[in-house]
This record gives C-alpha cells, sequence and structure tokens, in this order.
C-alpha cells in the first residue's frame, strides 16, 4: 500500500520531469525544428522563374520581332490570331488609348506596365499546351514581337536582359498601388 | 386553437419575422400520407429500405438523390479545359463549411498530379540559408488549422453586367468557399531561412503547367500565412494545390497559389501577370490598382435564390451566407422591402475571423411581389455596399472585388429572379 503511493508520486514526478524535457519551448513557441535542407546556387538556377521588373532575373539570350513573327505564326497564332488579334484567347496587341475611355480594352500592349511581364509569362506559361519547350532565344524573339505590334520597339530590336527592362510601355504610368505596407 | 399568426413578431416590414421566432409552423401537415405500398405484415407502415438490409459500408458518397448538387457553371478558354473555373453550388448548401468535392475551382492551365514523393518546398531569395522542405520534414513543424473562406476576386463578375443575368447564386457568387485549413505558419520556415534586411516580399510559384505566380508582401506572410497541407481534415485535393498551396487569410484567392513550389524572397513585388494584366483594378480615370489584397465585406441569400422559387404564401426560411476578409462578420441585415426597412438576421454560432458566417430569418411571404436583399456589416465596421455605391469611381467593365449587395426579386408567382434596384 505504502509503497504503491510512493511508486505513484515517483512515476508523477518522472512523467512531470519527461513530459517538461519532450515539451521543451522549441516544439511549442514556434521555433523551427530546423528540418530545411540547404539547396545550391545550381539547383537554385533551375527553379528560380522569377523576373522582376527591373530586369534582375532575365536570362542571357536576344531575340528580335522578326524572328519573333516566324515563331509566333508557328506556335501563337492559332490561340491568339493572326498579329496577335482576333483570336479565340485573347489579343495580345491593340486597345491604346482605350483605358481611361469608356469601355477599355486590355492587351498586352494597352495595358500591361512592364515589358519585362511577356518575358516572364511566355517563359513559364506559353505555348498552352507545351510550355517550357521554348528556347531563352525564342522567348525574347516572341517578346520582341508582340513589343513591336504594339509600337513599343522597332522591328529589329534586339531585346536582351539588358535593353528589354528599358522598353518603355504605353501605360507604365497607369498603375498605383492600393496596398500599403502598414510600417 | 391559437393560429401562428397571432404570435409572430415582424421585425421589418413586408413579412420579416423577428430573429427570435423559431419555426413550428407546418408541423401535422406530412403525417398521414403512408401510401398503400409501404404497408408490411400486420398494418405496419415499412418503406421498401426498410425491408432488406442496405448498402454494404466504407463505400457510400452523397445520396443519389442529390446527385444534382455538384460544381456548377464549369467553363474553361475556348479550346483548353484547364483555363476556366468551377462554383461551388451555394444556393444547395447549409452551414459554413463547403465538402471538399464541392469547393470553387480556378485554375490557369489545368490541375497536376503531383507525386508528393519529388516534391518539395524551395525557399530561396533574399535569405540566409535557401532551404528545401520534403512533405515528411513539413509533417514535424507546427501546424495550425483554422476555418476560414477563399474567394476569388472575380467572384460576382457576372454581377457588373447593365442588366441583371438570370443565372443561380451558385453562377453569380459561387466562386466562394470555405474550409478548415491546416498547415504550417510560414513564418517558422522563412526564420529558418533567415530574411535578408533587404527582403520585403515574396514570389510563390506554383509547380502547375502555367507556373502561377503571385507576389505577397512579407508583412502578410509573417503575420498569417500557412503552407496548408491539409483541407476539411484530409490531405488538399488536387484542385485545391495537392500537396501544399499558400493559403492568406482573408486575401484574394489567386494570391493562395496552389501546387506551391517556390517562394522567392524579393525586395519587391515581380509584377507577374496575374497581378497586373489580370487581378488589377482598373479607375474610371484609366488608373489602376494593383494589390488590392483583401476581400471586402459580402453577403449573399442563397434561398430563396433565382431557381428555388416560392410554392405559394406562407413562412419560408431565408438564409445566406456572409464574410469579411477584414475580420468577423458582426451583423447581416435583411430587407424584404427593396431596403426601405431591414431587420437583423440570425446568425449561426460559429462566427469566425475570415470564414463563411450563416445567417438565417424566417419570412412570411404574402404572394406579393417582394424585394429581398441582405446587407453585411464586419467587426472593423465595413458595410456592404449598394451595387450603386460599388460603381463609384470604377471603370465600367471592371469586375473584380465585387461585394455590392445582391437583390432578389419574388414575383406573384413565387419566381425569384435577380434584379437590380
Ligand atoms: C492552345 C492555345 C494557346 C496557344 C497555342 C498559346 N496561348 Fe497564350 N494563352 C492561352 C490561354 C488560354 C491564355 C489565358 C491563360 C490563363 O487563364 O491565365 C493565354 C494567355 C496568354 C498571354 C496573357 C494575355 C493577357 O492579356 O493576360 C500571353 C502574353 C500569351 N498567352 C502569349 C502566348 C504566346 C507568345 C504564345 C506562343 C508561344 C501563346 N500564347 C500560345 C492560350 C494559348
Amino acid at each position: 500500500m505504502f509503497t504503491s503511493k510512493i511508486t505513484k508520486i515517483v512515476v508523477n514526478i518522472l512523467i512531470i520531469l519527461f513530459v517538461e524535457n519532450i515539451f521543451a519551448d522549441d516544439v511549442f513557441d514556434g521555433v523551427s525544428p530546423q528540418l530545411g535542407v540547404i539547396i545550391s546556387d545550381d539547383y537554385i538556377e533551375q527553379v528560380d522563374f522569377v523576373v522582376m521588373p527591373s530586369g534582375e532575373g532575365l536570362p542571357k539570350g536576344s531575340g528580335n520581332a522578326l524572328t519573333g513573327k516566324v515563331l509566333y505564326n508557328i506556335h501563337c497564332m492559332a490561340c491568339h490570331g493572326p498579329d496577335a488579334k482576333g483570336g479565340i484567347n485573347g489579343d495580345l496587341a491593340g486597345g491604346h488609348g482605350t483605358i481611361s475611355g469608356p469601355i477599355p480594352k486590355k492587351t498586352v500592349g494597352s495595358y500591361w506596365p512592364y515589358a519585362t511581364i511577356i518575358f516572364d509569362y511566355i517563359r513559364r506559361a506559353m505555348p498552352y499546351q507545351s510550355p517550357g519547350t521554348l528556347s531563352n532565344n525564342e522567348v525574347y524573339a516572341l517578346t520582341a514581337y508582340i513589343l513591336n505590334l504594339n509600337g513599343v520597339i522597332g522591328e529589329d530590336e534586339l531585346m536582351t536582359a539588358q535593353t528589354l527592362p528599358k522598353a518603355k510601355m504605353t501605360n507604365s504610368e497607369g498603375f498605383i498601388w492600393a496596398y500599403s505596407p502598414s510600417e | 386553437m391559437k393560429k401562428i399568426s397571432d404570435n409572430i413578431n415582424f421585425a421589418a416590414n413586408n413579412g420579416l419575422l423577428d430573429r427570435r421566432f423559431i419555426l413550428k409552423a407546418g408541423l401535422g401537415i406530412g403525417g398521414g400520407l403512408m401510401s398503400a405500398s409501404a404497408l408490411s405484415s400486420e398494418g405496419k407502415d415499412r418503406l421498401p429500405w426498410m425491408k432488406q438490409p442496405g448498402m454494404p459500408m466504407g463505400q457510400s458518397g452523397p445520396s443519389r438523390y442529390e446527385e444534382h448538387i455538384k460544381r456548377e457553371g464549369v467553363g474553361s478558354q475556348p479550346g483548353t479545359t484547364g483555363s476556366g473555373a468551377s462554383r461551388t453550388p451555394i444556393e444547395h448548401l447549409d452551414g459554413i463549411i463547403t465538402p471538399s468535392r464541392l469547393h470553387f475551382e480556378r485554375h490557369h492551365s489545368g490541375i497536376p498530379d503531383i507525386d508528393p514523393a519529388q516534391h518539395s518546398l524551395l525557399i530561396h531569395g533574399l535569405v540566409d540559408r535557401p532551404l528545401s522542405f520534403s512533405m515528411e520534414s513539413l509533417a514535424r513543424y507546427e501546424h495550425v488549422s483554422n476555418i476560414q473562406f477563399i474567394e476569388c476576386s472575380g467572384n460576382s463578375g457576372a454581377m457588373i453586367s447593365p442588366k441583371p443575368l438570370q443565372r443561380k447564386a451558385s453562377n453569380l457568387h459561387g466562386l466562394v468557399s470555405c474550409s478548415e485549413w491546416g498547415g504550417v505558419p510560414l513564418k517558422i520556415l522563412l526564420d529558418e531561412a533567415g530574411i535578408k534586411p533587404k527582403g520585403k516580399w515574396i514570389v510563390a510559384s506554383g509547380s502547375d503547367a502555367a507556373m502561377m505566380s503571385r507576389s505577397v508582401p512579407l508583412e502578410k506572410i509573417m503575420d498569417d500565412a500557412i503552407i496548408a497541407t491539409h483541407q476539411n481534415g484530409e490531405p488538399l485535393r488536387p484542385s485545391n494545390g495537392y500537396p501544399m498551396r499558400l493559403f492568406l487569410p482573408g486575401w484574394e484567392g489567386n494570391a493562395c497559389v496552389k501546387w506551391l513550389r517556390t517562394i522567392k524572397v524579393t525586395s519587391g513585388p515581380s509584377m507577374t501577370k496575374d497581378e497586373t494584366s489580370k487581378y488589377s483594378d482598373l479607375r474610371d480615370d484609366g488608373i489602376a490598382e494593383l494589390f488590392t489584397f483583401p476581400m471586402g465585406v459580402k453577403s449573399v441569400i442563397t434561398s430563396p435564390s433565382f431557381s428555388l422559387n416560392l410554392a405559394g404564401p406562407g413562412i419560408y426560411q431565408i438564409k445566406g451566407i456572409a464574410w469579411s476578409g477584414s475580420g468577423r462578420i458582426k451583423n447581416v441585415e435583411l430587407s424584404a422591402d427593396g431596403g426601405k426597412t431591414w431587420a437583423e438576421a440570425l446568425l449561426d454560432e460559429h462566427i469566425l475571423p475570415k470564414a463563411l458566417t450563416r445567417f438565417r430569418s424566417a419570412w412570411k411571404w404574402d404572394g406579393a411581389p417582394a424585394t429581398i436583399m441582405s446587407r453585411a456589416i464586419d467587426e472593423k465596421g465595413n458595410i456592404q455596399p449598394t451595387r450603386e455605391q460599388w460603381f463609384v469611381g470604377r471603370a465600367k467593365n471592371t469586375f473584380y472585388h465585387f461585394n455590392a449587395i445582391q437583390t432578389w426579386g419574388v414575383n406573384t408567382a413565387g419566381e425569384v429572379n435577380n434584379v437590380y434596384l
């Protein structure tokens, strides 16, 4: 009887010690169990698609609208129409001057603020059925072609990581941020 | 015998009953409808399914009599099957949880079939230690779980139509759903990676074929963003981002990147196609607003609604859902006379921040034309606008973040239509 009471107390103390030990602060106060595995720069290079408006993230390579037109007619025209107008999946050109009018027509040319977005989006997602099949040179050329159709650059202007961020879109001043950081 | 109408308290004109009015009417009508075939031995009542053992267990889904309750308005861009949406059948649901199979969808290049063993979350950019997390390791991190809504900012976009479109509540407003989302607070993972002082935003990219990408301010990420791995208790459905998605409570659905693969910490936004070309809010002065993240306060009467017509004068339950990206719903007001008089609806017990809240009220329809509408107010004092107020300052054809009051008109035949006041 007496010994069993002692055993109980000892067990309780052990439980308290044990519980306190395993439920240490690092489990419950949000500190990480640190299981992340360091990834190499080479691997990051493979998975990083982010392009910034400054041009950061744009790869090496180049292309102009003349080559872009040929590629466009092969890979894109079926869905976006000849000269990027009138296709089943949306115009990529035209609509200029409509954005502040009664019926705004948003296209890459009339609406988009930065030319870098065109490269970023084509590289990620187009052509729709087979994304990831175009080379960087081809993506630059297609970007140049869409810019040229919208009167942003000439047909032989070479788009590269240096020149693309400088191509000034017609509506580049047309945006403000609804979000403001609280600091 | 006392008639029900003797002790009804009306709370607003045209039949809106006090929210404490509890429905006892109608009892006693259904009894006695026994058909001869239901009789078994000794004249006792047995319906067909009471006469033999039922189906085996472990296999059943929803009743076959409810098979019409499925995602509505399934549509994709011409020539594609993966660039479009499907909607939650809100007019057929009750409570605040959306069954996962009925959760709305908005995808940009289909639903990827991801092998979790080959999937990991990669955090890189302006961090001290770029890190990779496998599904197994994430399971060992602290998890949180919250009931919260997710709404596509294009929800209710059809309401900008100059003429009211006659569509079901789901087809008008069904790009909203509410689930119990479980996962790892992203802050823990970013702290482990160590954010460099210049890091102010993240760019989240999915591993769908479009590599859907959105920029999100770190402030939100460190506040309450999670890497969601669970939805309503089970692993995410593929249509909701399996094996993991970004979840940003109260913020527009598009930013909650599904099939999340990489998070790059950056100094500013990347200005992706889906935060500039799309999901930006054009004003009538030609300036467009970027990064309208929180979803506005909103409510919809889901019943009665278009296609759920009234059978004849009498007592009905008005019910619907209300939500706000800024916190809890404080109250929902109902009008049955086109906004002249309002009564408070009864809110179900679960009034959670950034979650759907269920409201109800009893209504005595007298058979005359009626105009019913709901207006939600959240705990921050935001009030759901009228349609007219919503349009102020916006371009005519901008449709994101539509949260104006929905009005249903009931005609003498009991038909319910979408009407503009
Ligand atoms: C099979 C049809 C198809 C083909 C081929 C195709 N696209 Fe697309 N494109 C789409 C669809 C669908 C979308 C909308 C995707 C979404 O829902 O986000 C789109 C969107 C775009 C957009 C964004 C438009 C906007 O205003 O937001 C650009 C730019 C674009 N495509 C460029 C291209 C280019 C360049 C090619 C050729 C390399 C191409 N597309 C080939 C179907 C196609």
